[in-house]
């Protein structure tokens, strides 16, 4: 589905991204590990196409087309879901409106018809209750003064209501609490089918219990240096990132 | 040049007061004509137009069309068509104002409750000859304005609205103001809006026309009894080639509470002047105002808020979204005066940059001789958030349609403080043009 070889990615001089090859199947889960300031957000950035990135090498292609020759709201068209690390807040555009101007772009790119009112409202009211949100958030500009757990859960909403074929969730667990935790794990777990595929970028081993991933990969100064399965995220939680400097040693 | 711009002027006055009027009408004319001969046109040089050179538009005279075409009898289809795009709900009263008089046949006047007059001044100028006189020739001092003493000059037609004590009127009434022709028209419309001891009122100004390059110079008059509740909207929507010029004086007594929504789309140079005084105790005045700019297109919007006696409160919002190489202006001043204790004062005004070449103007002044009074100002320049962009793009929304809805949403809280449904409609599809409408857009 997903398929990235030997991406270089820059933003004005420093180069973040320095040779990543990753290749994700339908039906996948990854994890993506790393230290802070590592470029797991700058790749996840990238893939929903970001223009403050230069991409200087390397391709990415998704479902076989060129993913680096779409535009942002194309790609986000054609099933690509960016679940934020710090969700951004717009004024005077409503939560609800939000949702269904961006659900009806997507089922117009698709040729079909608007949603009917009725429908989604439906459609949003079950998402809500299963995330546990208010629907007086629905009425509030996006994200404006929404805490932090509440933003995230914002962009688990935005990927229920959604669907994406490919959904790349950067650290959407970090500010949670616990029972949030498992709400946004069954959500995404909600999406798990042979058609789609997810890449979770996390510091915690703890929300791996809940999405369990069929590979992890570590992720060092623009690098994947380590891939492996889930029990990797476990040696990680255990001993940390020490091992990095002997990978640099030698 | 000068000497020449003004003896046309004289000479279509001398034309014009041919017409049989009352004398006192005659004299106020002629009063009007002397200041502005005096004045002259204003120039880059007065502080008061700095950043708004009108001369290139000034510089050939506009020609009034009542004197080559004196009335409006034939309503073609052109003229219908304006009145269609102007109308915003059947169920308002309408008046229609035809390069600068009346035209009966556009108009729609329903029943109204005993005492409330709606009405054109040309019909009211001899029957009600003392309240007019008055209304004409209190609180406005033309005798500093070039525009206001042209437009005194030429005093002819407008609207007439008189509202008795305790009247909460049902219906709106919209005046809709057309330029026709294709030369160099002028107007001079003249408005006279009076709301008596506790009566409420909704009224819009549109202003629009199918000429190319023609002069819509109006004043409109307001003033409000005590506890008497005013909305007034003006939606700017003339030709591009056009000099809009216009002044709004508001004379607010004890308690009352006036509202100002300007929106202002078209015109070459639009200059809107709104001056309120607030001549008693807990008084209220929102001014609202958004301006759109494109193109060359210049827009100037100069507001004086004349806090004169204790307790009052104003606000001020002001929003301007620039693109292109337009030009903005906003001249904001609030007076406190000594008597003006506990006064609530605040002033806001923000600007969208939608290009590298548009730019703004902002010039607030406070000017505060009260001690315990509350003034905030302050004043915003920003260009669309590219983040903001971005999100919006990055959940499928493509960008032509994200700009228009981080445009929205950064006009929103102006167009909101419309309570007339037909009105914020008309401006949502406006602001929204080609995209989706949806009721829960808020
Ligand atoms: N737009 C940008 N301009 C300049 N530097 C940037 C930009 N984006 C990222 N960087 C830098 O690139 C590096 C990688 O950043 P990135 O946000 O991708 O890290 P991360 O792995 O997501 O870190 P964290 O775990 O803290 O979220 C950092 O040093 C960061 O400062
Ligand atoms: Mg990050």
């Amino acid at each position: 589905m997903l398929e990235i070889k030997n991406l270089h990615a820059r933003s004005d001089e420093t180069e973040i991204l320095r040779g990543i090859d990753l290749q994700v199947n339908a039906g996948e889960i990854h994890a993506i590990m790393g230290p802070n300031g590592s470029g797991k957000s700058t790749l996840a950035h990238v893939i929903a196409g970001r223009e403050d990135y230069e991409v200087t090498q390397g391709e990415i292609h998704y479902n076989g087309k060129d993913l680096l020759d779409m535009e942002i709201e194309v790609r986000a068209a054609e099933g690509i879901f960016l679940a934020y690390q710090y969700p951004v807040e717009i004024s005077g555009v409503s939560n609800k409106y939000f949702l269904r101007t961006a659900m009806n772009c997507v089922r117009k790119h698709h040729g079909e018809s608007p949603i009917k009112r009725t429908e989604f409202i439906a459609l949003l009211k079950q998402n809500l209750d299963r995330l546990g949100m208010d629907k007086s958030m629905m009425d509030r500009s996006v994200n404006e003064d929404f805490s932090g757990g509440e933003k995230k859960r914002n962009e688990i909403l935005q990927m229920a209501m959604l669907q994406p074929k490919l959904a790349v969730l950067d650290e959407t667990d970090s500010g949670l609490d616990i029972d949030a935790l498992k709400i946004v794990a069954n959500g995404v777990n909600a999406l798990r089918s042979p058609e789609r595929a997810t890449i979770v970028v996390t510091h915690y081993q703890r929300l791996l219990d809940y999405i369990v991933p069929d590979k992890v990969h570590v992720l060092a100064g623009g690098k994947i240096v380590r891939s492996g399965d889930k029990s990797l995220a476990l040696e990680l939680e255990d001993k940390g990132y020490g091992f990095l400097q002997e990978l640099t040693a030698t | 040049m000068i000497a020449t711009e003004i003896e046309t002027y004289r000479e279509q006055h001398a034309a014009f007061q041919r017409k049989s009027s009352p004398e006192w009408l005659v004299e106020l004319r002629q009063q009007g004509l002397d200041a502005f001969t005096r004045l002259g046109l204003p120039t880059k040089r007065l502080e008061d137009w700095r950043f708004t050179n009108v001369s290139p538009l000034t510089a050939n005279p506009y020609e009034l069309s009542s004197l080559t075409s004196p009335d409006n009898e034939i309503v073609g289809d052109e003229i219908n068509a304006l009145v269609q795009q102007a109308t915003l709900d059947e169920s308002y009263h309408r008046l229609v104002f035809i390069n600068g008089r009346y035209c009966e046949e556009s108009s729609r006047l329903h029943d109204v409750s005993s005492g409330v007059i709606i009405d054109n001044l040309a019909s009211v100028i001899r029957s009600r000859a003392n309240e007019v006189r008055d209304q004409l020739s209190g609180g406005l001092d033309f005798d500093e304005s070039a525009f206001a003493a042209l437009n005194t000059a030429f005093i002819d037609d407008g609207a007439f609205i008189d509202i008795p004590d305790g009247v909460a009127s049902d219906r709106p009434v919209h005046l809709v103001f057309l330029s026709t022709g294709s030369s160099r028209t002028v107007s001079h419309p003249r408005n006279l809006i009076r709301l008596g001891k506790g009566s409420t009122a909704n009224v819009i100004e549109s202003y629009l026309g199918n000429g190319d390059v023609y002069f819509t110079n109006s004043i409109t008059q307001i003033t409000l009894d005590e506890s008497a509740e005013l909305d007034h909207h003006k939606l700017q929507h003339e030709q591009i080639g056009a000099l809009h010029i216009a002044m709004t004086r508001v004379d607010q007594r004890t308690s009352s509470h006036f509202r100002s929504h300007y929106f202002s789309f078209g015109g070459s140079l639009a200059r809107n002047e709104l001056d309120c005084v607030l001549d008693g105790e807990r008084i209220e005045t929102t001014l609202n105002g958004l301006y759109m700019p494109k193109g060359d297109q210049l827009m100037d919007c100069r507001t004086r808020i004349d806090h004169a006696k204790p307790n009052g409160n104003s606000h001020e919002l002001y929003k301007g979204i620039l693109d292109d190489k337009s030009k903005g202006v906003f001249n904001g001043k609030i007076f406190v005066r000594q008597d003006a204790q506990k006064t609530d004062a605040k002033q806001s005004n923000q600007a969208l940059l939608l290009s590298d070449d548009a730019s703004v103007n902002t010039k607030p002044q406070l000017e505060i001789y009260a001690d315990d009074v509350r003034c905030t100002h302050g004043a915003t320049i920003g260009e669309l958030e590219e983040d903001a962009l971005y999100y919006l793009r990055s959940r499928g929304i493509p960008i032509d349609f994200a700009r228009k809805l981080l445009i929205f949403a950064f006009a929103n809280d102006v167009v909101q403080g419309v309570e007339l449904a037909a009105v914020r409609r008309h401006l949502e599809s406006l602001l929204l043009s080609g995209h989706e409408l949806s009721e829960d857009i808020l």
